[in-house]
């Protein structure tokens, strides 16, 4: 990384690492979800081998892919887009390095304990109480910079993408602290500091709003500075970005309950995550629309510019899974979707079709800029990976939603005598295609990140240096 | 929940909902705007600006429709604390609701077999396959497909009983289910001895075995053994004492399985099904079980 010019006024240094794990981190855990996605089909693959169980890689492979790769992306362009859309410098160099190797440590202790089985159970959240703390740490850190780094902006208003990045930084705090409440007993094992039913919605509370916040308050702020800025247009409307901003923000906090439906949750908790699900449809939609709307005029650039691309499919799978989470929320479709891999299907289509494609996007258009290159090395590549990862994408949805539906109406089937028509394992049958189908996808979407590695890394090392074009912040006009 | 939460999750609730409703409707009437514009409102971050656009009509229809179905929803429905809504619904009211469906539709099918003798459910084969039906949902999981059996789970199907293969003695075990308790003899009988009666057990089913070993326990088979497993190792209904003699083994026939029978003893749970099942069902699963045997 040495052969890059540093930026005359923003700490690039920071954002380049952050963009560089991405891609790492990425290929890393989207390995893991095809080895699992491979153990599915082949159960045999684990090997006998504790550490290779699927029980203990699935919760590696989340951790990986949310945490170290969406992590990592979040990390890279809130650093980037608050520094350049408060034209002033981040805060502190020294605190901004520290939620970088703060984090990486993180990330490589998840890697260590989860495989050796250290888990406190909660999904999303598995992380034992040491490694909880460093989060913690780590994560008010990153606050002091990036909001101390919005604070001394140098322009009159706070721009759109750091009202989500600040939202999904101070929730995810609250979140983080109040669901990995624990009673440690030794180093390596606790007890939740919630029981039984209490236990479990808090858990939900965290787990849906870790897709809110994270997963999707995070990567609106990433929508809203990589799409006008790559499409050169004007973001389509501002009043439309605060009425969504505040509408989601407002419900997303509800919507967790509608992880219990048919549970000993209280019904009247159950009913208010379904209808507040219900409602967050138009607010989540609110993004989508911006961020389409904002290509009116630009439409033609679709044709040429692959990046683009990434980021205007990532929307439109954005705006399927937000539409699909509400219909998933009633609890009369719940009935037949929960537990069963129309879910696994839905979570991907967030996490492979707007999460990974919006970082994707994001990262190509920021290597170039943050290594002082014209532009990236392979524009036929990128290219390449957009196909292979909108196949991917749609290889995986499909499969899961067959799968999903087929073993919802396996499950209620009865016969005549009220005695179920399928035993459980007919259902694992009948769905073993559908996860063949599921690891090719995953597997394409993962080679896609290869290609992406493979281009980034001539992009880095290329010779053709130039000065770039934006070194110097642009003129103000706000 | 106290009257007080109760005001507290209705005002939280409808707070938030007329809030993003007054939100939406407060920006709309102050839109400049009714069509589409090139006019920004006048920043620009990093050579971003932001059109002044009205939010599209479509959406804000969507919006409203869905917070109007979310009132109408807690109007109906329970949500607002401890409003129970007006039509009343439970969760466990729709599950008492579709419990007496199938009760009502499902129970006469049962009905029909239960003027059946087992014997006579033998000869037919719907009244079989209702009942093997019944197994595969509540039996095979522990009890394996056909009643095959697994470790530490009985083999329904080889004519060996731990409490009998009466008619009666199946439909008690099914009601009330069964505890069958091994003692551990580790301490009474020590290392040597464990060795020692290991042998005596495979000689009773005539495996290869130390006969001088197994002479030496005799003894202690007779005195601490005998009382349950009987004196010639053939067993006791009423115990769910195993017969040693025919070389069918719940946890397993080898040696060290067997030892460790012996050291540790073994504690077997079948649960009941009576309030699972009813008396009919448990008719057909008993008919279906006994036709598991009659080769």
């Amino acid at each position: 990384m040495s052969i890059a010019t540093d930026h005359p006024t923003y700490n690039y240094k920071v954002v380049r690492q952050f963009a560089i794990m991405t891609v790492v981190w990425g290929i890393v855990g989207m390995t893991v979800g095809v080895l699992i996605a491979a153990q599915l089909v082949w159960p045999a693959l684990n090997f006998d081998t504790p550490w290779l169980t699927y029980g203990r890689l699935r919760p590696l492979h989340t951790n990986a892919v949310i945490f170290a790769f969406g992590g990592s992306a979040l990390f890279a362009t809130s650093y980037y887009v608050v520094q350049r859309t408060c034209q002033t410098r981040l805060i502190s160099d020294g605190l901004a390095a520290f939620t970088f190797w703060g984090w990486q440590l993180v990330i490589v202790l998840a890697a260590i304990t989860l495989p050796l089985g250290f888990t406190s159970a909660k999904e999303y959240a598995e992380l034992e109480w040491p490694i909880d703390i460093l989060i913690t740490i780590v994560w008010v850190v990153y606050a002091i910079v990036f909001m101390g780094t919005v604070f001394k902006r140098n322009t009159s208003h706070i721009y759109v993408a750091n009202w989500f990045y600040m939202a999904f930084i101070l929730v995810i705090a609250v979140l983080h602290v109040v669901n990995s409440a624990a009673m440690p007993v030794s180093m390596w094992k606790s007890y939740s500091a919630y029981s039984g039913t209490i236990d479990a919605m808090v858990q939900w509370w965290y787990g849906h709003n870790a897709v809110g916040f994270f997963l999707t308050a995070g990567f609106l702020g990433m929508m809203y500075y990589f799409v006008p800025k790559q499409a050169n247009r004007p973001v389509y409307s501002y009043r439309l970005s605060i009425v969504h901003f505040w509408a989601l923000i407002a419900t997303y906090m509800w919507a967790g309950g509608h992880h219990l439906h048919y549970s000993a949750l209280p019904d009247w908790t159950q009913s208010l995550g379904m209808v507040m699900s219900l409602i967050l449809l138009a607010p989540s939609w609110g993004g989508m629309i911006n961020g389409m709307m904002t290509l009116s005029g630009a439409w033609h650039k679709l044709r040429t510019d692959p990046i683009l691309r990434f980021l205007v499919v990532s929307l439109s799978f954005y705006g399927m899974s937000t539409f699909e989470g509400p219909m998933m929320s009633i609890k009369t479709v719940n009935a037949l979707s929960h537990n069963t891999d129309w879910t696994v299907g839905h979570v991907h289509s967030g996490a492979l079709g707007w999460v990974a494609m919006i970082s994707i996007g994001a990262v190509y258009h920021m290597i170039p800029k943050l290594f002082g290159k014209a532009k990236m090395y392979s524009t036929g590549l990128i290219n390449l990976h957009f196909w292979m990862a909108t196949i991917g994408t749609v290889l995986y949805i499909v499969s899961m939603w067959v799968n999903g539906i087929l073993q919802g109406l396996m499950w209620r089937a009865v016969n005549q005598d009220g005695t179920l028509t399928y035993s459980f394992v007919q259902a694992m049958d009948a769905s073993h295609p559908g996860y063949v189908v599921r690891m090719i996808g995953g597997a394409i979407f993962l080679a896609g990140m290869f290609v992406m590695a493979y281009n980034v890394w001539q992009t880095v090392r290329g010779g053709s240096s130039v000065e770039s074009a934006d070194a110097e912040p642009a003129a103000q006009t706000a | 929940m106290s009257a007080f939460w109760s005001a507290w999750v209705t005002v939280l609730t409808l707070g938030v909902i007329f809030g993003c409703l007054w939100l939406l409707l407060a920006t709309r009437k102050g839109e400049p705007h009714k069509g589409l514009t090139e006019e920004t409102v006048g920043h620009s971050f990093d050579g971003i600006e932001e059109l002044d656009n009205p939010m599209p009509k479509w959406w804000l229809q969507m919006f409203i429709v869905t917070v109007v179905f979310g009132l109408v929803y807690l109007l109906l429905y329970p949500g607002l604390g401890n409003f129970k809504g007006l039509l009343g619904w439970t969760s466990a009211g729709q599950w008492e609701e579709e419990m007496a469906y199938a009760e009502q539709h499902y129970a006469p099918v049962f009905q029909r077999f239960a003027e059946l003798s087992v014997e006579e459910l033998q000869d037919n084969p719907e009244g079989l396959q209702v009942g093997q039906r019944l197994f595969a949902n509540n039996c095979s999981v522990c009890h394996g497909v056909g009643g095959v059996g697994f470790h530490g789970f009985p083999n329904l199907s080889n004519n060996d009983w731990l409490w009998g293969g009466s008619e009666d003695a199946i439909k008690h075990s099914i009601y009330h289910g069964r505890n069958g308790a091994m003692p551990a003899w580790a301490d009474v009988l020590g290392e040597d001895g464990i060795r020692d009666m290991t042998h005596y057990v495979l000689a009773l089913s005539n495996r290869e075995h130390d006969a001088e070993s197994a002479e030496r326990a005799q003894p202690q088979y007779a005195s601490l053994c005998a009382a349950c497993h009987m004196p010639d190792g053939t067993g006791m209904y009423a115990l769910g004492a195993p017969d040693l003699t025919n070389d069918i083994w719940l946890y397993g026939g080898s040696f060290e399985q067997i030892a460790h029978t012996l050291r540790h003893g073994r504690f077997g749970v079948m649960p009941a099904f009576s309030s699972l099942l009813s008396e009919d069902q448990i008719h057909l699963v008993t008919a279906y079980v006994m036709s598991l045997n009659n080769d």
